[in-house]
């Protein structure tokens, strides 16, 4: 006997979400442009595959990433997942044994209990029912946390949770039963009939004590097969499609897929491949320190999923990239978010006509300050005199005030406008017939990088800077001060910059670093990625990551980032100065007693002498 | 009677405290933490609003200080701690005990530097109203670094007040008034030089400020509503610099010869010093926080601790003067005189 009536439900909710996901896939695949399918087909033939095949065990499987955030958490995601998919592989492996190799219905292997009970004759009995059931408690264990990190969260080094909505609750409520109602049906089939393993037959035979077996059995499994098809049904209207949409995002993104300017079925991949497993919520700044707690893309993705975009919370974020790196999914958070803010935009063609032609002298480096790094003269004045010392010919393309970069268009969403100001700035940079592009603005530096297409090098000033000292070209002294180093955002996460401004600073100073370094660096407060934050707000976060750079007591605060630069000069209590500033004072073999300076900057009969000759 | 007030601060505020306390019959431990008493004003060439010496004032409020009053100059007050209403002074000096304790510890001007956009600190054609009161003060006029004198003077507003950037969202009350009155001064120390002020808002809340305004446009000061968005150094030292001028809506950018930067007040840093120490806590804005506003500006949350002058929030002469007298008074009642 192979077959009962109460394996319907399972069998239904099974093939339902196979229809469905089959159908999405299809759906998703056929939406792509033209580029994107040609990427995929010729990814599906080559080593691409196998590296997606890789990722898809170690992130779909294994949560690799989601370890690193915690380890229960990593635990509890890992024993559900690779857990449930050994359980599976391995009951299939037993049904296999059992009825050498011939092939079984699907829902076979799943209740292979029900059906057979003369197992006791079966070779090597013992090591699969020890298999089964310890892979049942496995899966236990991982359903034990879940339900734990409801209550407590901080228990998986989480402070918030997701909220979940009614239908994903149910969905969950499903998963939840399946493997207790698993562990009950096996064990009143291992009372009965003596087929457990040490899990099941103890607690079977414990049962037999006092229940009626025979007449729960039936009833157990069908809960079970219940259970099951459930949650297969609910999958595509809930969260839990994420498990049949990563390992498709994985394979799409190893073969080079990647979000474009607008939304696509790609984008459709990523909005289901979240599991909203909500920690992204504690990497968002606006979150800890603003206790500002449904914009982040846990909830953000699942409106657009739900194709019910909010203006508020697409508008309502740092663009600080935090959620990106810490994303276990690797969706590309920000730039989804960019584009759904592109929507609400409108252009007119002809913006920015008025910004008349500027003048640029020729030079084999074109130097560009940017808007923002007009308003840090000392870093301007720190370059143009490293650029002298040594020997670079250079151009100072936008001495007489720049023409904006673009990306804060780009970042508002206004896409069209911005291609205005890159092509004004491109006109510019090509007629100074510059060899490389350096600029002291990971804003400007990103948007060159990204959206200029030059046919000459850029390079942010701090790489720049170390290629001049590596180069010997420029011969910086040794000062006692303790430095740390502040990570733009831009140039960070966004650039992948972290170690060369780094390495430049520890030729010279002490370096310290920060209790949020590196792809966990915290946003200055200063974003231009967002405009509805109010000036207290923006003070709150800057204090908080004042507080996380100053954790080791540094005597400077050094940044790379003209408008990091600006926000924190208002607020800290050490000095802080851009790179360029600091290479300078270590050039000069005199780095600047900041303390004595400051003290006379208080009274005004001292800071005369400056002034007169 | 024999009791101690400890005034710390020997500004203005200090100094006039000092002397109705004395008047009142108290002894008083006047503390200043520099070598002069004085305070900022000392620092100033002439006043608003009818150019009187600023030292005069100084000299006047010294002077009716009587033996009462014991004057520690140079010596900075570390902590005030209390107990059973008796205040232990701890200084760089000797300790003391005093019966109640008065704050006129005043106010620093803010330091441009951290408005970089401006250039102070990194062209040396950019000066702070202080400087200038300096200049006034040795050679009468304006000066260029290079000793020559400026044709072009700007003068701009609200350098560290009502400015969230640097942390500064409060109005300094008194710069648009000195502003005025230095461009004045800059018109009649060299007629042919042009001045142009760059301004917010012009608040001249006081008597005689409406009419000083009118008087500085009609020796032809130029008013620019519009607040700088940065300065930039010329090849030959001039400064440059850039503005919208909202009244007409229209970006605007000069050369000028001289820049002077209208610093604001921020809170003298050993203000929040001392009220830490006697577990009280500062305002909104950094300054000495207050019982109430209306009836209650020289009463702190603690009995015993008075506060006057601008260590409260920015503050002209005439009130810091005012609000002195009148905690003098307050103090009178708290120990018992009246």
């Amino acid at each position: 006997m192979k077959y009962d009536p109460f394996v319907l439900p399972f069998i239904s909710g099974m093939a339902f979400v196979l229809i469905v996901v089959i159908g999405k896939w299809t759906i998703w695949f056929k939406g792509l442009p033209f580029s994107d399918k040609k990427k995929f087909l010729n990814g599906l033939f080559s080593r691409k595959f196998i590296y997606a095949s890789r990722e898809v065990v170690s992130e779909s499987m294994l949560h690799r990433k989601v370890f690193r955030s915690n380890f229960w958490l990593g635990y509890m995601h890992m024993s559900l997942a690779f857990g449930w998919f050994l359980l599976i592989v391995a009951g299939n492996l037993e049904t296999r044994w059992y009825s050498h190799g011939t092939i079984n219905p699907p829902w076979y292997p799943i209740f292979f209990e029900f059906f057979v009970h003369d197992l006791k004759e079966l070779p090597y009995r013992r090591f699969f029912v020890f298999a089964m059931d310890f892979l049942l408690l496995f899966v236990l264990s991982g359903l034990f946390i879940a339900i734990y990190k409801r209550y407590r969260s901080g228990f998986v080094g989480m402070k918030k949770t997701t909220r979940q909505k009614t239908i994903d609750k149910l969905a969950l409520t499903s998963l939840w039963m399946i493997f207790p109602l698993r562990l009950l049906a096996e064990s009143f089939n291992a009372g009965l009939y003596d087929t457990g393993g040490f899990l099941t037959n103890t607690l079977g035979h414990y049962f037999a004590r006092f229940l009626p077996l025979e007449l729960l059995r039936y009833p157990a499994w069908l809960a079970y097969s219940i259970a099951l098809g459930t949650f297969f049904v609910s999958m595509p209207f809930t969260r839990y499609m994420h498990i049949l949409t990563e390992i498709f995002l994985i394979f799409l993104r190893r073969f080079g897929i990647r979000e474009k300017q607008a939304h696509s079925t790609f984008t459709d991949v990523e909005l289901n491949a979240c599991s909203r497993c909500g920690i992204c919520i504690d990497k968002c700044q606006l979150s800890s320190d603003l206790e500002i707690n449904n914009i982040q893309p846990a909830y953000f993705l699942r409106d657009l999923r739900d194709r019910k975009p909010d203006l508020f919370k697409t508008e309502t974020c740092l663009i600080c990239g935090r959620c990106n790196t810490s994303c276990p999914v690797g969706i590309e958070n920000t730039n989804i978010r960019l584009n759904e803010r592109s929507i609400h935009q409108f252009f007119s063609a002809n913006a920015y006509e008025y910004i008349g032609k500027q003048e640029v002298k020729n030079g084999k480096v074109a130097f560009f300050a940017g808007c923002m790094g007009h308003l840090n003269p000392l870093t301007i004045k720190a370059m143009l005199t490293l650029f002298e010392k040594a020997g670079v010919e250079f151009t100072f393309v936008d001495e007489n005030g720049s023409i904006c970069c673009g990306r804060p268009l780009k970042l508002s969403g206004n896409f069209m406008a911005a291609g205005n100001l890159v092509a004004k700035n491109k006109d510019l940079i090509r007629e100074s017939k510059a060899e490389i592009l350096v600029t002291t603005c990971p804003i400007c530096y990103k948007m060159f990088r990204d959206d200029y297409r030059l046919d000459i090098p850029v390079y942010h000033h701090s790489e720049y800077l170390l290629k001049l000292v590596e180069e010997n070209k420029l011969d910086p002294g040794f000062s006692p001060s303790t430095v740390v180093f502040h990570d733009p955002c831009d140039l960070g996460r966004g650039s992948g910059i972290y170690e060369q401004p780094r390495r430049l600073i520890a030729r010279s100073y002490s370096l310290v670093e920060a209790d949020h370094k590196k792809k966990d660096s915290l946003c200055c407060g200063g974003s231009l990625g967002i405009t509805a934050l109010s000036g207290e707000n923006r003070k709150t976060l800057t204090e908080a990551t004042i507080a996380s750079l100053t954790l080791n007591h540094p005597e400077i605060i050094a940044t790379a980032c003209p408008l990091c630069k600006k926000t924190f000069a208002g607020q800290a209590d050490v000095r802080v100065a851009d790179i360029a500033e600091l290479l300078l004072e270590a050039v000069d073999h005199k780095p600047a007693d900041h303390k004595a300076t400051s003290v006379a900057m208080h009274k005004p009969a001292d800071c005369l002498e400056e002034v007169e000759i | 009677m024999d009791k101690t007030v400890a005034v710390v601060g020997g500004g203005v505020a200090g100094l006039a405290a000092a002397a109705a306390l004395n008047q009142l019959g108290y002894r008083v431990l006047l503390y200043e933490k520099e070598a002069f008493t004085g305070g900022n004003v000392r620092n100033w060439d002439r006043l608003f609003p009818k150019a009187r010496n600023a030292r005069e004032v100084v000299d006047e409020l010294a002077s009716s200080l009587t033996g009462l009053t014991e004057i520690a100059t140079g010596t900075f007050v570390n902590s005030v701690k209390s107990t059973d209403g008796l205040f232990e002074i701890e200084s760089s000096g000797r300790p003391a005990y005093a019966d109640a304790v008065l704050l006129t510890t005043g106010f620093e001007l803010f330091d441009a530097r951290k408005k970089e956009e401006y250039g102070y600190g990194i062209f040396e054609n950019v000066i702070t109203s202080a400087d200038l009161e300096k200049m006034f003060a040795s050679s009468g006029k304006p000066l260029m670094a290079d000793g020559s004198e400026p044709k072009k003077v700007a003068f701009i507003h609200c350098v560290g007040s009502r400015d969230e950037k640097v942390n500064k969202p409060y109005c300094s009350k008194v710069c648009c008034v000195t502003a005025v009155k230095q461009a004045v001064e800059v018109r009649e120390a060299l007629p042919e030089c042009e001045v142009y002020n760059f301004y917010m808002d012009l608040r001249m809340f006081g008597t005689g400020y409406e009419q000083l305004y009118k008087e500085a446009q009609v020796k032809g000061v130029n008013f620019i509503r519009g607040r700088l968005s940065e300065a930039n150094e010329t090849r030959t030292h001039q400064v440059m610099i850039k503005a919208e001028d909202t009244l007409v809506s229209r970006p605007l950018q000069i050369t000028v010869d001289l820049v002077v930067l209208m610093v604001g007040m921020s809170p003298a840093g050993s203000t929040m010093t001392i009220l830490k120490s006697l577990g009280l806590l500062g305002n909104e804005d950094g300054f000495a926080g207050i019982a109430n506003a209306h009836t209650g500006s020289t009463l702190t949350l603690k009995k015993g601790v008075f506060v006057a002058g601008a260590c409260s929030g920015p503050a002209n002469i005439t009130d810091s003067v005012n609000e002195a007298r009148a905690a003098a008074l307050r103090i009178h009642q708290y120990l018992g005189g009246v």
